[in-house]
């Protein structure tokens, strides 16, 4: 970008009722500007009927990912400098999940979709037991490490092209989760939640074609957690379910 | 234009292994009609024969070997991700699947004309 442009062109999408377009505003160019700065920008300079969402501004709550030029992005943490083409940015609701307003996309369906694979811790001890001892250097809490820093943001669901083409795919997401849990050894819920993650939707919809774990911007890696599901969902059924 | 969700090579591998798969599946039923043509009709067999002897269609045929090595390269590269261990060279294998199919093709070509 040529840091000497005192302003951006910023289209923005504007949706209201299912009826949406870009609108496009001049916002002034600042040093060191994130995308939520410029959305920021917009709504309390130009047009304070702009809705969008965001809360912590420093990458942990996942609350405000937005496409931005065509990719998805967690926009608190993504410098204009990185990803404007020119002097232009686009900014879009999320793919793949329906639109409240504007930028503000419902995030239900991403939510359920981890109900639906089991992503969900089943205990298998009370509080009354002993604490269970699980050392830093054991496989599985190895395997669970690379998929737990998961901030929910749903970027990876906006870039999955199978989401896109399939409304029942689980989505990366949700079963990264799940693997997370698949290497949980205080877990008590492995036979069902193999069966969540394999049934209709599950793991095996999965092409690998790896664009969550391209715009993962936590760096994680759901193609790999995927493939670990699909290993175990295989294992599990040479092993006739047990 | 190819949409910037998608632009990275992974998603490229994707796409060169789909679109390699719907290719050989619309040449398979032609391959094995033209086959079935030794049983039925020999003298349309030798004519089409014949016709492949130009060189435009030793091209196509460069193709199609391409299609074939592309896919089943690419389709091991799948099944090494899915049934081993995790490996981060994901784009190294991909790259390779594509290198070894202009091996196999471009030597199928060289032997061809």
């Amino acid at each position: 970008m040529d840091k000497t442009e005192a302003f951006l062109d910023v289209s923005i999408w504007r949706e209201q009722n299912g009826d949406g377009h870009f609108e496009t505003y001049q916002v002034p160019r600042r040093a060191n500007q994130t995308i939520l700065d410029v959305v920021a920008w917009v709504q309390q300079q130009a047009d304070p009927t702009l809705s969008y969402r965001f809360a912590c501004r420093v990458g942990m709550c996942g609350s405000c990912a937005m496409m931005v030029n065509g990719a998805p992005r967690w926009t608190c943490r993504t410098h204009v400098l990185k990803v404007a083409e020119g002097a232009s940015l686009e900014i879009a609701p999320l793919r793949n999940l329906p639109v409240i307003k504007d930028l503000v996309v419902d995030m239900d369906p991403f939510f359920d979709k981890w109900v639906a694979a089991d992503a969900v811790f089943a205990p298998s001890q009370t509080r009354d037991d002993p604490m269970a001892p699980i050392t830093p250097d054991d496989t599985m809490r190895i395997a669970a490490d690379d998929a737990i820093e998961c901030i929910n943001c749903a970027v990876c669901y906006a870039a999955c092209d199978v989401v896109a083409a399939n409304p029942d795919y689980l989505g990366p997401a949700a079963l990264n989760r799940s693997w997370s849990l698949v290497n949980d050894s205080r877990d008590a819920g492995q036979a069902e939640r193999l069966q969540a993650v394999s049934a209709v939707g599950g793991c095996h919809n999965c092409h690998s074609q790896q664009g969550c774990a391209k715009f993962c911007p936590n760096e994680l890696n759901p193609t790999l957690s995927i493939s670990g599901l699909k290993r175990a969902t295989a294992k599990s059924l040479l092993r006739w379910g047990r | 234009m190819i949409r910037p969700h998608r632009t990275h090579a992974l998603w490229l591998a994707f796409i060169l292994h789909r679109l390699s798969g719907i290719g050989l599946a619309l040449f398979l039923p032609v391959h094995f009609y033209m086959l079935s043509l030794a049983l039925t009709d020999p003298d349309q067999l030798d004519g089409f024969l014949a016709f492949t002897d130009l060189l435009l269609v030793k091209c196509a045929e460069f193709g199609l070997v391409f299609l074939l090595a592309v896919h089943m390269f690419g389709g091991l590269r799948l099944m090494a991700l899915e049934f081993l261990p995790w490996s981060p060279r994901q784009k190294s294998y991909a790259a390779t699947a594509v290198a070894l199919a202009f091996f196999v093709s471009t030597g199928f070509f060289l032997q061809a004309v």
